[in-house]
């Protein structure tokens, strides 16, 4: 490939938009060319930049309450959709589904990332022979414990009348992102939440909302600037009741 | 592991729309440029989809969906209407590479997050919202031209002048520091 040719083609490549062949054409090319892969390096970076410089603001929780109430009282649709959908051409569909799974193949691989990493970490503390570095049931002991270990602080649910117990909690780290990893538990279960401030790379603009991985269930969203994963091999209904818990109290 | 993008079949709008929450609050924040008037736009976005989902097709994407909602109730705002000037030349300019210049590289390694921001707060609203939408929202190139309802040959050359406008005012900034010191 020549380097003209390839120009051209890096924005394209570092969106992650080329058709397979071009793509695999262009990353043969950059391994062999210095002036193409700095180029593209140059360009990665900006992306980085703009991407990290770009998550900037985080709405007040006035807000979210507002908007909370706004759409809160509005029932299931029906399932008349299915006729109108069945009624659209075929090829109309074909093509719709083709683009969607273009978009989804390249947002799996860094969901796959994130999610394989805090799978990781929710194994590795519980294969450790000292899973816990605060051992405690009590919020008002495990939330305290954290300060002045990461740079930011959480709230924890009351959980009288649940299920769930808290069994303490360790500082871990994301991405080179320190956060803070509690664990639950229900019945014979245990269930990790990981909490990272919204702004690494790696978790920054992460859809949330509940995804499988690996015999897991998960759930992450974003609260008050703050990133919140649910990871375990528990039900995703137990995944979540933990998950509304925290959500009430953060 | 697959998270649909699609929107599922008996979701409420309040299980699609309140996760977009936070995304859309920092687009409309970036548009707008002002608190109060990005908590305006949030909230005029929530309530015209709210009104307008029993219009939307299931199946087809959401996100693009509130996006367009915000982004349309924002240019018909008072500050939209003053903004919101048109690209001339988007459909017909040509994909020309970037020169690669050394000392351009070296500039935009060091680009700290503020001068980035300033740069991004002071390129035309058209450029701002496409980087945005590609580099912080990371939509395809199918998912931006949904949301900005223009072709995929027009996302692709405005994303390239977005790109190079930016480029060129971290570089004028950088030369304004030298002068400075």
């Amino acid at each position: 490939m020549a380097c003209e040719q390839g120009r051209g083609q890096l924005d394209a490549y570092l969106d992650g938009e080329l058709e397979a062949a071009e793509d695999n054409a262009l990353a043969t090319h950059l391994r062999i060319c210095a002036s193409c892969a700095a180029d593209a390096l140059e360009r990665l970076q900006m992306k980085r930049s703009v991407q990290m410089a770009g998550n900037r603001y985080a709405a007040s929780a006035q807000l979210r309450n507002r908007i909370a109430k706004i759409v809160a009282a509005k029932p299931r649709r029906d399932s008349s959709w299915r006729w109108k959908i069945l009624a659209v051409p075929a090829l109309s569909l074909l093509v719709l589904s083709v683009a969607v799974n273009w978009y989804v193949g390249r947002e799996n691989a860094r969901r796959q990332r994130v999610y394989s990493e805090l799978a990781d970490l929710h194994v590795a503390a519980l294969a450790s022979a000292t899973p816990l570095d605060v051992v405690s049931t009590d919020r008002h002991t495990v939330k305290p414990w954290f300060q002045g270990k990461i740079p930011f602080t959480f709230n924890l649910p009351d959980l009288q009348g649940s299920e769930f117990t808290l069994l303490g909690g360790r500082v871990t780290y994301l991405a080179q992102t320190p956060g803070a990893h509690l664990i639950y538990q229900i019945r014979k279960h245990q269930v990790s939440v990981f909490i990272f401030q919204d702004r690494g790379e790696e978790t920054a603009s992460l859809p949330s909302g509940q995804v499988h991985a690996m015999s897991f269930n998960a759930e992450n969203w974003t609260q008050g600037g703050l990133r919140y994963f649910v990871v375990g091999d528990v039900s995703a209904d137990d995944i979540q009741a933990l998950s509304k818990l925290l959500q009430s109290a953060g | 592991m697959e998270v649909p993008d699609q929107a599922l079949p008996n979701a409420t709008f309040a299980e699609l729309a309140m996760p977009l929450f936070d995304q859309l609050y920092n687009f409309a924040r970036w548009l707008t440029q002002d608190t109060a008037e990005a908590e305006d736009l949030v909230q005029e976005t929530y309530a015209k989809a709210l009104r307008g989902f029993s219009s939307f097709q299931m199946g087809t994407n959401f996100r693009a969906w509130m996006y367009r909602i915000l982004r349309n109730s924002f240019l018909s705002s008072r500050t939209g209407l003053k903004v919101a000037v048109a690209i001339d030349g988007d459909a017909d300019e040509s994909l020309l590479p970037t020169e690669n210049a050394t000392p351009e590289s070296i500039l935009i390694e060091q680009a700290d997050r503020e001068a980035v921001q300033q740069a991004l707060t002071d390129l035309p609203v058209p450029f701002r919202e496409i980087l945005l939408l590609c580099e912080v929202e990371e939509m395809s190139y199918q998912e931006i031209a949904e949301t900005l309802a223009i072709p995929i040959g027009t996302v692709m050359s405005r994303l390239y002048r977005a790109r190079k406008a930016l480029r060129d005012l971290l570089q004028k900034q950088n030369q304004g520091d030298r002068h400075g010191m």
